[in-house]
């Protein structure tokens, strides 16, 4: 009995130490020279320590579970040629490095970092330049990708991919990260449950963020500033965005937020500031629009007649040039609550909300919204007296779209 | 020349119109500084002010001046001193009051609230305006001896280019919106000094609604230095060719 004991005592401590994860350095001019050596001697679960200095050594594949770690920022070069890293295994870590130069080619679409399969994959505190894509995952599930830099070299549209990439994953974590250059700075497609906070994505040439068919998202405290065309979340349901800037999103098609085909979501505590349109809306409905800022923006709000039960409250418009347009006389959605800078009503019995309705939706905007050409005549003494013509008796602009509660004084609202 | 300008100077004074003028202005900014605490706004309802208010001042008193100085212009005659001297006296006695009478009103409250450079552009656009309109008014004047007459041309160049010209434009935007309108437009608005001015303000309070569709157009033209060159171009023919017209038909007049 005694010795049976003694020997499940040996075997465990043996496979425990045979367990116990290892640690190889990488080293320019060490025993191990190579990530990719290193990689074939190591274990799952072991540790990669790459000493500063650079490697080129095209495409290097990550096939087990390992944990990379680059001390002092170590570059990883694929001169143009291939994918930088691949990673093809679960619980993957890879974090400290500058990842440059991916090739470019849009059939399979190389990246920084490229994952598929990839669940539990750590990229953290990596400087990614020059990258086709920067980061790509697909079909994996509890990512964290964090602390990260991204920059892409300016080229056109088809010649750079997106900053972070990611299709058909759940249980994302999409934290402080800055992206810059990219296509699209942060796209997701199919993923669900997850959450994009404290990003920067700015100065992308399409979208800061593309959103589509991924539902139960939160995206908080982010900053798209400066992209071509804004922030897109479409065909989908239950998203909540709070705390986010979107500011300087100019040109003919850039919105601060193009809402298409959604539902069931928040939009809330939000800052539109000088974006060419604010909010972008079609086929939306049951969203509450709740505590936002719209300042500065040429329209704050474009509310296509496919709209139905959103609420539009307690937000503040601003220094808008117009603050509301739509393209139809039915409306379906309630304004109730919100500071208008432009309404000039009276409140005798001072409870702070006032007495008379507001119209946001005025009609040079209508006759903008069908001729662009006209925005010429804006402020004109002419389109002053048609816009106080057809506020006494609304002829074009829809009667019902009102707030009747129109608040005196702007809300205090921090973001 | 000199001389002649400092006398007619002093008889504006004498007048007080420009100083109630200059008062005028000066309440009316300093009571919209104080109503709104947004600087923004502000110049937006002083955009008004200066495309509405300054051409109809501009135009009415100048008018008004040129007939109540008939006897004076007409002893000077009398004198060794030849017709452009007088008559540019005249001009530049009148442009320049009322541009210090807006520079006083408008600025002045300007500085103490401060409003950067969009109260640079609506200062700007503001004198230029004055400087027009004073020429228009002249053109008027010399145009007929009858002041009623002359003082309804000069409303009616008021009422024209601040109203029924946008009219126009805008039956020819909506007529022709198939079209594309950009460079034509441009044109038009050349021909409207009080298009051009809104348009230089516009381009600082509406910019964010400007870079839309075909506004991106005009952002690019105007914002570039070729553009603010073009505009002040524009607007100097506008102030120079009125009165080289009328200075031609003061010349060969019988008084």
């Amino acid at each position: 009995m005694k010795n049976t004991l003694l020997h499940i005592t040996l075997i465990f401590s043996l496979s425990w130490a045979y367990a116990q994860p290892s640690r190889l350095v990488v080293q320019p001019n060490g025993k191990i020279a190579t990530i990719k050596q290193a990689i074939a001697l190591a274990d799952a679960g072991d540790t990669i320590l790459v000493k500063p200095g650079t490697y080129r050594e095209g495409n290097i594949l990550v096939d087990k579970s390992l944990v990379l770690v680059g001390e002092n920022k170590p570059i990883i070069d694929a001169e143009f040629k291939h994918e930088v890293i691949t990673v093809r295994a679960r619980h993957v870590s890879i974090s400290g490095f500058k990842i440059i130069n991916s090739s470019v080619a849009s059939m399979h679409d190389p990246a920084g970092i490229g994952a598929e399969e990839a669940d539990f994959l750590t990229i953290k505190k990596n400087e990614f330049n020059g990258t086709f894509f920067g980061i790509h995952i697909s079909n994996s599930h509890h990512v964290t990708v964090a602390d990260n830099t991204l920059k892409a070299l300016l080229r056109s549209d088809h010649e750079t991919g997106n900053g972070i990439h990611l299709w058909q994953c759940s249980n994302a974590v999409i934290k402080n990260n800055f992206i810059h250059g990219h296509r699209d700075g942060i796209y997701f497609e199919f993923v669900t449950n997850s959450v994009i906070d404290g990003n920067v994505s700015e100065g992308n040439l399409r979208y800061g963020l593309h959103f589509m068919f991924s539902n139960d998202d939160d995206y908080t405290n982010n900053i798209f500033k400066d992209n071509g065309a804004g922030v897109a979340v479409m065909y989908t349901k239950n998203v909540k965005m709070i705390n986010n800037r979107f500011e300087k999103n100019w040109g003919p098609s850039a919105y601060g937020l193009l809402l298409k085909d959604i539902r069931d979501s928040f939009v809330e505590n939000n800052l539109f500031d000088q974006n060419t349109i604010g909010i972008y809306m079609e086929g939306t409905s049951r969203t509450s629009f709740k505590s936002n800022i719209f300042s500065k923006n040429g329209w704050a709000i474009k509310l296509q007649a496919s709209c139905d039960d959103n609420i539009f409250s307690e937000n503040n418009f601003q220094s808008n040039t117009f603050d509301m347009v739509t393209n139809g006389t039915m409306v379906l959605n309630t304004i109730s609550h919100n500071y208008w800078d432009k309404y000039q009503g009276y409140d005798l019995n001072r409870d702070g909300t006032g007495d008379i309705p507001f119209r946001p939706v005025n009609l040079y905007a209508m006759i903008v919204e069908r001729i662009p050409t006209a925005v010429l005549l804006w402020r004109s003494f002419l389109v002053f007296l048609l816009d106080r013509a057809e506020r006494i008796m609304p002829a074009v602009t829809p009667e019902n779209l009102k707030d009747n509660f129109p608040r005196m004084k702007p809300y205090d609202i921090y973001i | 020349m000199p001389r002649i300008i400092k006398y007619v100077f002093y008889d504006i004074l004498r007048t007080r119109f420009i100083l109630l003028y200059t008062m005028f202005l000066l309440l009316s900014t300093i009571a919209m500084f104080q109503l709104d605490t947004d600087s923004s706004k502000v110049i937006l309802s002083l955009m008004n002010v200066v495309l509405m208010v300054v051409p109809l001042v501009s135009v009415v008193f100048t008018t008004i001046h040129f007939y109540n100085s008939y006897e004076f212009i007409e002893l000077m005659l009398a004198q060794p001193v030849n017709r452009p001297v007088i008559f540019l006296g005249e001009y530049f006695a009148v442009a320049l009051s009322l541009c210090f009478a807006f520079t006083a009103g408008v600025g002045i409250p300007m500085l103490m609230y401060g409003s950067g450079i969009h109260g640079f552009t609506l200062l700007y656009s503001g004198l230029m305006l004055t400087l027009v309109f004073v020429s228009l008014a002249f053109l008027s004047s010399v145009l007929t001896r009858d002041k009623a007459k002359a003082i309804g041309v000069a409303l009616l160049f008021w009422f024209y280019f601040s109203l029924i010209y946008d009219g126009l434009l805008m039956w020819i935007i909506y007529s022709f919106s198939d079209y594309p309108l950009e460079k034509i437009t441009l044109a038009l608005v050349s021909l409207n000094p009080v298009d051009l001015a809104r348009i230089l303000m516009l381009l600082q309070l509406d910019i964010s609604a400007l870079m839309g569709y075909t506004g991106a157009f005009y952002k690019d033209f105007f914002g570039s230095s070729l553009g603010v060159i073009f505009s002040t171009s524009v607007l100097a023919i506008w102030i120079v060719l009125p009165v080289a017209i009328a200075l031609q038909i003061f010349k060969r007049k019988d008084l």
